[in-house]
């Protein structure tokens, strides 16, 4: 149990995904501007990502992985370079369901986040958590846990930006940085702030 | 008849004049010894010759009892320090200076602001003009004003370096402060993270051996001595007993950086900004109350790591805790707008400094770092307590 506690905190804070590996950066820095579309897209992103990461990780130990194929009888088959069109895959699926599930069943959830879930297919925070799963060998239970901690992590990184950014339009940005320069800055000067987290060893 | 001279050289000043690129600083000099005479013309209700730069002064002189106890401290532990070692003397124009002027006696209260003053003036001297160029430099530029918010700055950080630091590190860390925290988003107001701050960060990660460890809080050559941080982080509540009373972290008769170690001297000038209504006591309160329930907290887990015993009232005396309590955490552009914001505000830099103190083995000190992670998450802050209000109102019909 502490393991899996002390994992979700790491995912969250630490490696935080938006701020120390800036992953799902286009996003990130496109739907910042509002502080509520930004929540939403974080709701968004959380529930995918703690969908997908898992699913993937079963596609990984059962069909994809070196060795994985032992089940059928086939232990010398390694499909690992399909690992990059099966991922995406997965996540397109995942969040077409999610869309029309949604649609069908929480219609004001789904007129919230409309716009936004198509995007979230092609953030890469998405497909960086499954491969970061993958690489880091998680299994099922843990792969559960870091979908949902990196999901987290990127929703919160979001929501500070947005509310920095709607405090900034008080900011007078020389002509030069401003728009997307500006933003750069306070990216970078956010993940200065988190980096107060660095070296945490859970 | 300063307001004559001021008044004889105006025209050269204004647009079209000789020195019309050098307005803000003209500028600077009419306001800071004169009221301006600007005031609300639409229809804003508060009137008051208590304007920005007022209360950036008033904040500038609340940091002086810190900064010459700070000064005698530095002076006091490097002249002690020297005599245990049999040192005569400093070296190069640092001891040139202190030569001139007194002598190494750490009995003598003189001798050891000279002494400290040979390593604090520098570094205050640095940051003042270096961070003073990047202001005039870019309000002369952009034409807004040059304003005491810069005072202020400067001051907080000249106080958290550690007395050792080389100068050029000093330049370094305070450009990238004004220039990268302040200036770029049009200067002060309209920053979201407290200069100073930003800058000492800077530093932090990017020359960590200077910033921390245990060689660089004595104004002494080759002496490394812990600072009370890492004697609780490595011996816990025992150890920092046996070597302090706690009295001693109160009064600031320790280690550490300059301005930091007296939490005696830094209240003081929390009372001045108190009364003059200038600080937030709610942040205060908040910082307060969220250390002291994490710590509490803490206190209760068994552990090895000495730091989750340590009590509050320790971690309250030791580092930097009161000096950015009272200087850093109300810093009133860069914390929450909203009174009820304020507390929770208050509260993450709290929790977070005893959080970075007791589980975090890279940082020994945790408020600087907390508060800089606080600023993030102020208007975010603002956003849920104002949001709040709104349903809270609409509920109401």
């Amino acid at each position: 149990m502490e393991h899996y506690l002390s994992l979700l905190i790491r995912s969250i804070f630490i490696d935080n995904i938006a701020l120390s590996m800036f992953l799902g950066m286009c996003t990130f820095i496109a739907l910042s501007k509002k502080i509520n579309a930004a929540i939403g897209l974080g709701f968004a992103v959380i529930v995918v990502q703690t969908v997908t990461v898992p699913v993937n990780n079963l596609l990984l130990q059962y069909f994809l992985g070196d060795g994985a194929l032992a089940w059928l009888g086939l232990p010398e088959v390694n499909l690992s370079f399909l690992v990059y069109l099966c991922f995406i895959g997965v996540i397109a699926a995942m969040v077409q369901i999610l869309e029309m599930v949604l649609d069908r069943y929480v219609p004001a959830l789904y007129n919230a986040l409309g716009v936004f879930l198509p995007l979230i297919t092609v953030n890469c925070a998405i497909l960086g958590g499954s491969l970061l799963m993958a690489e880091r060998g998680y299994n099922f239970t843990e792969s559960v846990v870091y979908g949902l901690g990196s999901g987290t992590s990127w929703a919160l990184a979001i929501a500070v930006l947005a509310g920095i950014r709607e405090k900034m339009k008080y900011s007078d940005v020389p002509e030069g940085l401003q728009g997307l320069g500006i933003v750069f800055i306070t990216v970078g000067l956010i993940s200065l702030g988190f980096m107060s987290f660095g070296g945490i060893d859970l | 008849m300063l307001r004559e001279i001021l008044d004889k050289y105006e025209p050269h000043f204004l647009r079209g004049g000789k020195w019309n690129h050098f307005y803000a600083l003209y500028e600077a000099v009419d306001t800071a010894l004169f009221k301006p005479s600007d005031v609300t013309k639409n229809s804003a209700h508060v009137r008051d010759g208590v304007d920005l730069k007022r209360v950036m002064i008033t904040v500038w002189v609340a940091t002086f009892p810190t900064m010459f106890f700070g000064m005698w401290n530095v002076g006091y532990q490097a002249n002690s320090i020297m005599a245990e070692m049999g040192m005569a003397s400093q070296e190069g124009w640092r001891g040139a200076f202190i030569g001139l002027l007194a002598g190494y006696n750490a009995t003598s209260i003189w001798d050891n602001i000279v002494h400290g003053a040979a390593y604090f003036l520098p570094i205050y001297m640095v940051t003042f003009f270096v961070g003073g160029f990047w202001e005039v430099l870019f309000a002369s530029v952009r034409k807004h004003e040059v304003n005491e918010g810069f005072f202020v700055s400067s001051i907080l950080f000249a106080l958290c370096c550690p007395p050792d630091l080389p100068l050029w590190m000093v330049a370094v860390g305070i450009s990238f402060g004004i220039v990268i925290g302040k200036e770029v988003f049009g200067g002060t107001g309209k920053n979201f993270l407290n200069p100073a701050l930003t800058g000492r960060a800077f530093l932090y990660f990017a020359y960590p051996a200077y910033m921390s460890g245990d060689a660089v809080w004595t104004a002494v050559d080759g002496y490394t001595g812990a600072t009370m941080l890492s004697v609780a982080a490595s011996d816990g509540l025992t150890g920092l007993q046996d070597s302090i009373a706690w009295s001693d972290a109160f009064f600031g008769t320790i280690q550490g950086s300059i301005g930091e170690t007296s939490t005696f001297a830094i209240l003081l000038g929390a009372a001045l900004l108190l009364t003059m209504r200038i600080a937030s006591w709610r942040i205060m309160v908040g910082v307060l109350a969220g250390s002291a329930f994490l710590a509490t907290l803490l206190n209760s887990i068994e552990s090895t790591n000495p730091m989750l015993a340590l009590p509050f009232y320790w971690h309250w005396v030791i580092g930097g805790f009161a000096f950015g309590t009272v200087f850093m955490a109300t810093d009133p552009v860069s914390a929450s707008m909203t009174n009820t914001g304020k507390f929770y505000y208050g509260a993450l830099i709290g929790v977070m400094t005893i959080l970075i103190r007791a589980v975090n083995p890279a940082f020994p000190e945790g408020i600087m770092l907390a508060i800089l992670f606080a600023n993030l998450f102020a208007p975010l802050i603002d956003h849920f307590v104002v949001q709040a209000n709104v349903s809270r109102r609409l509920a109401r019909g």
